[in-house]
């Protein structure tokens, strides 16, 4: 950074406009994690390989562990802590829930951001479109059995 | 063994404020004994799971159950916090009693108080613990309570961990803390030679702070993004005495006899002596491999450590915090009282992972500077590369048939150790197996771990075939000196020799021309195995003719050969590419009574996936210069573009004992994919994993 200016980025998470003091090359799930201490995004990877760090932004699923936070700039982002504010996130949580679709639970969150970025733009998908959709994320324990059927359940209810 | 040792009630139940607390030994890694045992208290003392609570499981509070492993929590903290809860039941009826009269059968336990119907006498059922004396001594001689039909309690921790409020290690954060990043050497072999001085000087001038011993070097800092992005420029600042490179070995190879250390095995326990001679022109012989796999946990391995300047405490995911702790102490030349271990969760790690290494990590740069919490995450490259792997292993067999029966039956594994967790032993093996103690400037040799004469252990696990042959040759076969790093893996040697074993049984049921399960039952006296096969059986039936291009494959297998027996069914087709993709699948399992079906369902599920991702996805692979396979487009694994529909069904066993099942599918799923495979395409895959590439060579070798 320069010492002539002061380069500032915003972004409104969660509904709230945060004006952020991280450096602009911080890619975004540090600035989540640690300036804005929103924990619920998680960290597998920092390659985009495993979909730990899913936010949405803009209505979409969007991996934040290496696009830095300037490109954000402006822009609307939901993290996991804020997915619960629409109905479709509500349902959601609740299905995933229900059908007890996690076991450590380190997946869950971006799963679950990854579920509501889908049934927002495809309110009923077939099971190939939702195993599409969650193929850039992976589970280790082998919840994605129930994963799908929270999806599915999420769907129908 | 875990009550023996802690004999009173007080040590498994504590009321506090006006919730009763669970202490256990184990901690929750994914497989739910958390869940499990806030239910076996609820249907003992009817109180409501939001009056119960499991207390933070840490060294100097926490029963010493050792590690938390081989699914067997359910048996030792299980057993234990039953027998705790019956005591307490019986004893506060005796109080309710001798404080307010009448019999114990006039007194009433539900929902968390003690009354008396017809009186208004009713008083809370915590209150009353709080005044049990606190030397009460377990009776196990009490029979346990359980309701008809007690209500089922949630997944604890599942309603934080859709919100994103479940706290891993990896969220900790507390004030003035520094986060770490270690500098991972280019392999195992290599040793520091030297380190840029400008760089240094770079980093320290950014108010980051260094940390060297010998060839481990770490930084630390105020400001996460820093530090990792310092850990790159120190990382690329260091040259290496490459000390030879990684030994390019053939494994398959080095995986025979003459580099062996070699055990008969009898009824699934090493014997000293000699080996018996090889089964003399067997009908059939084949060889099974699997490859080195890493435990890849999804969320690199952390801790958290702070130096008081006399006391260091950690928090770490490891399923052993008193070894762990022994280790540590030992290492740093403390005492244990010095050193405070809290097991607080971190991603589902399937056996030793990183997690020790990562704690020991952090104790060395909290070391370096005092009264700062250290907050050390490994990178994904540093767990895929640093973490003990499984070992590879070779599985020989060889059977003789008279009259489509199988009337000979030999068995050979081999492997390197599967025990690498710092647990104490002779010539200091704790701290010898913690990673950073070979590179630190007073540097240990890799341990070199006895074989395991354990029953049922290490290697050996399930190299005895649940089936009744006339005539049964096993041997185990401990090879050392391999290129890697190794340790537990989820399942031991079970998924290499049930692969090898079941595989086999396919094999040889063809040759014979015989059902498969029909040849299975024929060799089996037990009959809660038939009873398996049977219901594996009916539910193949249910599903009619299998389609155009899908091949079946089925595998029978009773974990440790005394744990839940589960039989499997795979459906799978193969592509245009070669690529495996599995279509569905039935899991049929006994596991005994059933505590919690969901968890047990969850189990045997989370095995199949994790035991497709090894069979068809899985290798670590490397060369002089390191270990090539540093993330996940290097080391692949099942993503969710090939789950099958898996159908789990549950035998009612409920007057046999629990027995856990989180290791019973992956053997069993393993070889069904492989015996599916065959139906399907006519090719036998006798090497993991079944890749495309596999498919293609074996094609060709036809
Ligand atoms: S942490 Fe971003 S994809 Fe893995
Ligand atoms: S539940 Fe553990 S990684 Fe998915």
């Amino acid at each position: 950074m320069g010492a002539c200016h002061a380069v500032s980025v915003s972004l409104t998470i969660n509904g709230t406009r945060h004006d952020i003091a991280s450096d602009l090359d911080t890619p975004l799930v540090y600035v989540l994690r640690d300036e804005l201490k929103l924990k619920g995004t998680k960290f597998g990877c920092g390659l985009e390989q495993c979909g730990a760090c899913a936010v949405m932004v803009e209505g979409k699923a969007v991996l934040s562990c290496v696009t830095p936070v300037e490109v954000f700039d402006g822009k609307e982002i939901t993290t996991i802590e804020g997915i619960a504010e629409t109905e479709i996130g509500q349902r959601v949580q609740r299905a995933f829930v229900e059908e007890t679709a996690a076991q450590c639970g380190y997946c869950t969150p971006g799963l679950v951001v990854a579920a509501v970025a889908l049934l927002e733009n495809t309110p009923t998908p077939d099971s190939e479109t939702t195993k599409r959709a969650l193929t850039p994320h992976l589970c280790r324990c082998g919840s994605h059995p129930r994963v799908l059927k929270a999806i599915k359940r999420a769907t129908t209810t | 063994m875990s009550f023996e040792a802690y004999p009173l009630v007080s040590d498994w139940l504590n009321a506090h404020d006006d919730r009763l607390l669970i202490h256990t030994g184990k901690v929750d890694i994914g497989q739910r004994i958390s869940t499990a045992l806030i239910r076996i208290v609820q249907e003992e003392l009817s109180l409501p799971p939001s009056r119960l609570d499991i207390a933070p499981v840490r060294t100097g509070h926490a029963p010493d159950e050792g590690i938390t492993s081989g699914s067997n929590s359910i048996e030792q903290s299980g057993r234990a916090v039953a027998a705790a809860a019956a005591t307490v039941r019986a004893t506060i009826l005796d109080l309710a009693v001798s404080r307010h009269g009448g019999a114990a059968a006039d007194w009433k336990i539900d929902d968390g108080f003690v009354h008396r119907p017809g009186t208004n006498l009713r008083l809370d059922l915590i209150d009353l613990i709080r005044d049990l004396p606190p030397d009460l001594p377990i009776d196990p001689g009490r029979p346990r309570h359980v309701p008809e039909q007690a209500p089922l309690p949630a997944m604890r921790g599942i309603d934080d961990m859709v919100q994103g409020s479940f706290t891993f290690v990896h969220d900790l954060d507390l004030p003035s803390m520094w986060h770490a990043r270690r500098i991972s050497p280019p392999h195992a072999k290599a040793t520091l030679r030297d380190i840029d001085q400008t760089k240094i000087e770079n980093i320290e001038a950014k108010g980051l702070q260094i940390i060297r011993d010998g060839s481990f070097v770490a930084v630390a800092g105020a400001g996460e993004w820093d530090v990792v992005k310092a850990a790159t420029s120190l990382g690329l600042a260091c040259t290496w005495d490459q000390g030879g490179g990684l030994p390019e070995t053939d494994i398959s190879a080095q995986l025979a006899p003459e580099n062996a250390e070699r055990f008969r095995v009898v009824d699934g326990t090493p014997q000293n002596g000699s080996v018996p001679a090889p089964l003399d022109a067997p009908d059939m012989s084949a060889r099974f491999e699997r490859p080195y796999q890493i435990h890849g946990a999804l969320a690199p391995s952390a801790a958290l450590a702070e130096w008081t300047g006399d006391t260091l405490l950690l928090r770490s995911h490891s399923q052993g915090i008193y070894p762990l702790r022994a280790a540590i102490a030992d290492s740093l030349g403390l005492t244990t009282s010095q050193v405070e271990i809290t097991h607080v969760p971190g991603s589902g790690c399937y056996g030793h992972n990183g997690a020790d290494d990562a704690a020991f990590e952090a104790a060395l740069i909290a070391m370096a500077r005092p009264n700062t919490p250290i907050l050390l995450k490994w990178s994904r490259e540093d767990e895929h590369v640093w973490e003990p792997f499984a070992p590879a292993m070779a599985v020989q067999v060889d059977a003789k048939l008279a009259d489509g029966r199988i009337i000979a039956f030999s068995a050979e594994a081999y492997s390197d150790t599967h025990r690498g967790r710092p647990r104490p032993g002779p010539n200091r093996a704790g701290p010898a197996k913690l990673l950073a103690n070979r590179f630190r400037a007073i540097a240990m040799d890799a341990y070199v771990s006895p074989p395991n004469m354990g029953t049922h252990a290490g290697m050996h696990r399930n190299l005895d075939p649940a089936y009744a042959f006339p005539d049964k040759r096993l041997v185990k076969n401990l090879v050392r000196g391999l290129p890697h790093r190794t340790s537990a893996m989820r399942c031991l040697g079970a998924v290499a020799n049930v692969f090898a074993i079941e595989s086999s049984m396919d094999e040889i049921a063809r040759q014979a021309d015989a059902d498969p399960i029909a040849f299975r039952q024929a060799h089996l006296d037990d009959p809660r195995a038939c009873a398996v096969l049977h219901e594996l059986d009916r539910r193949i039936q249910a599903r009619g003719q299998l389609r155009d291009g899908i091949g079946r494959g089925i595998a029978y297998a009773q974990y440790k050969n005394v744990m839940t027996r589960v039989g499997v069914a795979v459906e799978v087709a193969v592509t245009d590419t070669a690529e495996v993709r599995l279509d569905h699948a039935i899991i049929v399992a006994d596991a005994g009574r059933v505590i919690d079906p969901l968890g047990l369902t969850a189990q045997l599920e989370g095995g199949f996936m994790q035991a497709a991702s090894w069979a068809l996805c899985e290798e670590v692979r490397w060369d002089r210069d390191g270990i090539m396979s540093r993330d996940w487009d290097s080391y692949p694994v099942i993503r969710f573009d090939n789950v099958p529909v898996i159908d789990v069904v549950l035998l009612n066993t409920s007057d046999q004992p629990s027995v856990g099942a989180g290791e019973a599918s992956p053997g069993p799923t393993v070889a069904a994919i492989a015996n599916a495979i065959y139906d399907c395409i006519g090719l036998r895959l006798r090497r993991m994993p079944f890749t495309a590439d596999a498919l293609t060579q074996a094609a060709l070798e036809i």
